[in-house]
């Protein structure tokens, strides 16, 4: 056989056969890996699914003190044309109070249109929209399942669940129109 | 087993496994130390290649059957959900498809190879026997999951073959119906018959462990067609066969990804693009690339004394594939490899070009010279085996066969050094 050793640097045993074999390792790996990509990938939501990740709503129909559930990436969003006093109870807090310190000016874009995810923060359910105080005591939101408690910015006050709902992207499309997503 | 383990458990650890569980000892005898005939040409590599496609069609069919629908209303848009929304589904739908045909070429390629170096003789007779219910398989699995995507041909294939059944005297109506749920190819037929693609190739993947274990048994049969008389006739598979494997398998992956990215509808029907429709069938009705010659038998046998032709094609075109099995017992000749036997070389290349006649007539109408050359070269496909090959057992005077692998490989210039004893 030729010799085929490859100049006589330092540590000389790499010759054109070990030079050969981690190329082709290392092209068979890096193909290996490329080629399993959308195998994975494929999981992924798809494209129809991601094009109903925006939702557009129209806000003109919502009456004051009026809560809607839109639905938004399969999940509810909950809508609420506050009042005076509801925007009032929201921000006359002591934040340092609350579990999950947020003021209510950093959760809304207009003070009067609160968006927040209707997505209970502990395990999941749908609580129900209660602005006349029937079961919440802040007026906002009572969970069903284990009686988590939000006030009229959709912040947690009492019970198991750890955080407020929360607020999805959204923007002003027009003077009563959003696009949430 | 075949030969002498030659395993050594490195650690602690592989130590313990292969007194419980040998089965890193397993690999090493089959896969990495396991002595191989030192002639193998490329012709060899297809088995290698075969588990690679059946590997990617389970694969990239696992995937496929998370965004398909088996219903007859949803069938044929999940799979132009497939090929829009779903990521990358397009590309492994393609691999899918055109998977099926490169199997097929593979599979076809390694027929041919066992048929011209005689790899069917004995002592290999199981493992031709399973390779034959191996192909049979992947012919059942094919069809199967044609029909899947519900377009015209998918629909249409579904009924021409199932209603081969009811050529069968008597009893054909109610296997029919049997076989497809209902008075016609429905909704029934199409779940089932996702059941069924979806549970065949595993049965494949236990055949092809089988087939493997049959082989490794006395060996891989070679060029010459000559036992290995011992240790100075073979090299181990590992790194010598899985390096010339690795290698045909690239060119044969390149070729693969040629047609998908490049011409991934190149072996399919325009019409199966058109959704199912029960009152119309498509104007040319063709299989398959890998089923013509068999549906060239199918159309061209007439009628046969007193069988009626359509009974007679079937039977003709499943004696064609059932003749496969007897391969081993009709040729009785000694020498294996066709290199040595010049009339049967010839014989076997005459059966190469009815295959490709057969092909092409398939794709033809049924009429004037496709026709005839359908029936020539079925008759010829049949002889071959029935008549030539038996013939030429007793009448072929072979050439001489060298006396062993290696003097083959070194062409007489051998090292006069005595045979080891067999192990």
């Amino acid at each position: 056989m030729a010799d085929t050793t490859i100049g006589g640097h330092e540590g000389g045993d790499a010759n054109r056969r070990d030079f050969l074999y981690i190329a082709t390792s290392a092209a068979a790996g890096v193909g290996g890996v490329l080629a399993l990509w959308p195998f994975v990938d494929q999981m992924n939501p798809s494209a129809d699914v991601q094009a109903l990740s925006t939702t557009q709503v129209d806000l003109s129909p919502i009456e004051v003190g009026q809560t809607v559930k839109v639905v938004w990436q399969k999940k509810p969003v909950f809508i609420r044309h506050r009042s005076a006093e509801q925007i009032e109870s929201a921000r006359n807090v002591d934040i340092d109070d609350l579990p999950d310190p947020q003021s209510d000016e950093a959760r809304v874009q207009q003070p009067q249109w609160l968006v927040v995810v209707g997505v209970c923060t502990h395990l999941g359910c749908i609580p129900d929209s209660d602005p006349d105080n029937e079961r919440s005591k802040y007026n906002g939101w009572f969970c069903p399942c284990h009686g988590s408690d939000y006030d009229t910015s959709g912040r947690i006050r009492l019970g198991p669940a750890p955080e407020n709902l929360p607020v999805p992207p959204y923007e002003f499309t027009g003077e009563t129109e959003i696009l949430i997503g | 087993m075949a030969h002498d383990s030659t395993y050594r458990p490195r650690s602690a650890f592989t130590r313990w496994l292969d007194s419980r569980l040998p089965i890193m000892r397993l690999a090493h005898d089959s896969f990495v130390d396991f002595p191989t005939p030192k002639n193998l040409n490329y012709w060899w590599t297809f088995g290698g290649i075969l588990t690679f496609c059946l590997v990617v069609q389970i694969v990239s069919g696992i995937v496929l059957a998370m965004h398909y629908v088996p219903h007859v209303d949803f069938a044929f848009a999940s799979v132009e959900h497939i090929m829009r929304n779903v990521n990358y589904g397009w590309l492994i739908r393609y691999i899918h498809a055109n998977g099926a045909s490169m199997f097929f070429l593979a599979v076809y390629i390694h027929m041919f190879r066992g048929l011209y170096f005689g790899s069917y003789k004995e002592p290999r007779e199981v493992l031709w026997i399973i390779g034959v219910l191996i192909y049979i398989l992947m012919m059942a699995t094919a069809f199967l999951g044609y029909v899947l995507p519900w377009g015209q041909m998918s629909f249409w294939a579904a009924t021409v073959i199932t209603n081969l059944f009811c050529a069968m005297p008597c009893v054909g109506d109610v296997i029919l119906s049997w076989l497809i749920g209902g008075f016609a190819v429905d909704n029934p037929t199409l779940n089932r018959f996702f059941s069924l693609h979806y549970l065949l190739p595993f049965l494949i993947f236990g055949a092809v462990m089988l087939h493997i274990w049959a082989l490794h048994v006395p060996g891989n049969n070679n060029p010459a067609g000559i036992d290995v008389k011992g240790p100075q006739d073979t090299i181990p598979f590992h790194p010598y066969y899985t390096v010339k494997d690795g290698f045909a398998l690239s060119v044969f992956v390149i070729l693969f990804a040629l047609i998908v990215f490049y011409a991934p509808n190149i072996l399919g029907h325009p019409d199966n693009y058109i959704p199912a429709d029960f009152l119309n069938t498509p104007e040319h009705i063709v299989p398959e690339w890998y089923f013509l010659p068999f549906y060239a038998v199918l159309r061209g046998v007439p009628d046969l004394l007193f069988i009626p032709a359509k009974l007679a094609g079937i039977i003709v075109m499943f004696l064609c594939i059932i003749t496969l099995f007897l391969v081993p017992w009709l040729d009785f000749s000694k020498v294996r490899s066709a290199r040595y036997r010049p009339l049967y070389k010839q014989f076997f290349w005459l059966f190469v070009i009815a295959c490709v006649a057969l092909g092409w007539a398939g794709a033809q109408s049924p009429e004037g010279l496709a026709l005839w050359v359908a029936r020539i070269a079925t008759v010829y496909y049949l002889a071959f085996f029935w008549i030539i090959m038996p013939l030429l057992s007793v009448i072929e005077t072979p050439k001489k066969v060298p006396d062993s692998i290696s003097k083959s490989v070194l062409g007489g210039a051998s090292s006069s050094a005595e045979p080891a004893p067999a192990e």
